[in-house]
């Protein structure tokens, strides 16, 4: 399946990913993490329950101290 | 547009600033240089000599509470901006009450589980708002790993890579760059762009 990861296109083998699955396939191992997907916010509580589709915009954020 | 047509615009329009540090400081002088009509400012921290390397103060503010420290300097540069200090520590309650009314804000946190806090809760209970945040600017070089991502309402400026540590500290000019993109974004968010588009 084809997402947009990032604003980037990204390819993934198979449908309906994890969110988890989709963290360890792109090794995101940092612990503070901002998840959405289509606009909503994912919580840490569903990264496992949560599914990727086919054209679902997604964006990762990896969030740093510093400021 | 000429620079009294965007003071113009922006004279009725209100920006939420979380945090007086490096990218506060920073970040609410060149939006009162800029015109902004209200500023509303929070942090519960005190000016320390720590701080001078980077933020906005100076010497003889070192002791004083950041919000009456920066709505002074604010004041200095621009004398018209409504500036609104709350001596606060925010947290998932006082964050939609203090920055209600607010048509953009921009996050402006030092540690990264009070950025995942603020985004949360901006998320959750004012989606509609724009959020503007800093994320990863420490140490010095390397301009070119800088940007600016847009995700829906939230936007991300920063290298997103570089956290600070021991060796590795916040630095004037790469804090200011990041402080000074978040103003530009404000300022695209406000006025649109006639340059590029998102």
């Amino acid at each position: 399946m084809k997402i947009r990861l990032n604003n980037n296109t990204e390819e993934f083998d198979g449908d309906g990913l994890s969110v988890n699955d989709l963290l360890r396939l792109k090794n995101f191992t940092f612990k503070m993490l901002v998840i959405k997907i289509n606009g909503t916010l994912i919580k840490k509580s569903e990264y496992e329950t949560t599914r990727i589709r086919e054209g679902d915009e997604v964006h990762v954020l990896h969030l740093i101290s510093g400021g | 547009m000429t620079f009294e047509q965007i003071t113009k615009k922006l004279k009725s329009r209100i920006v939420g600033i979380a945090g007086c540090g490096g990218l506060g400081s920073n970040c609410a002088i060149a939006l009162a240089r800029v015109g902004i009509g209200t500023l509303v400012i929070a942090d519960f921290d005190i000016v320390s000599p720590g701080n001078l390397n980077r933020q906005y103060y100076f010497l003889d503010q070192v002791g004083m509470k950041k919000t009456l420290a920066l709505r002074e300097n604010i004041l200095r540069t621009n004398s018209h901006v409504n500036v609104i200090g709350h001596d606060i520590k925010l947290d998932r309650k006082n964050i939609p009450v203090i920055f209600a009314g607010c048509d953009v804000i921009v996050e402006a946190f030092d540690h990264a589980e009070q950025k995942q806090m603020i985004i949360e809760t901006i998320l959750d209970s004012m989606p509609r708002v724009p959020l503007v945040v800093g994320l990863g600017m420490a140490g010095w070089g390397m301009n070119e790993s800088i940007h600016c991502r847009k995700a829906g309402n939230l936007y991300i400026c920063g290298d997103e890579i570089s956290e600070i540590g021991p060796d590795l500290p916040p630095m004037a000019p790469r804090v200011g760059i990041v402080a000074n993109m978040q103003a530009n974004v404000v300022m695209e968010i406000l006025l649109g762009s006639e340059v590029a588009k998102w």
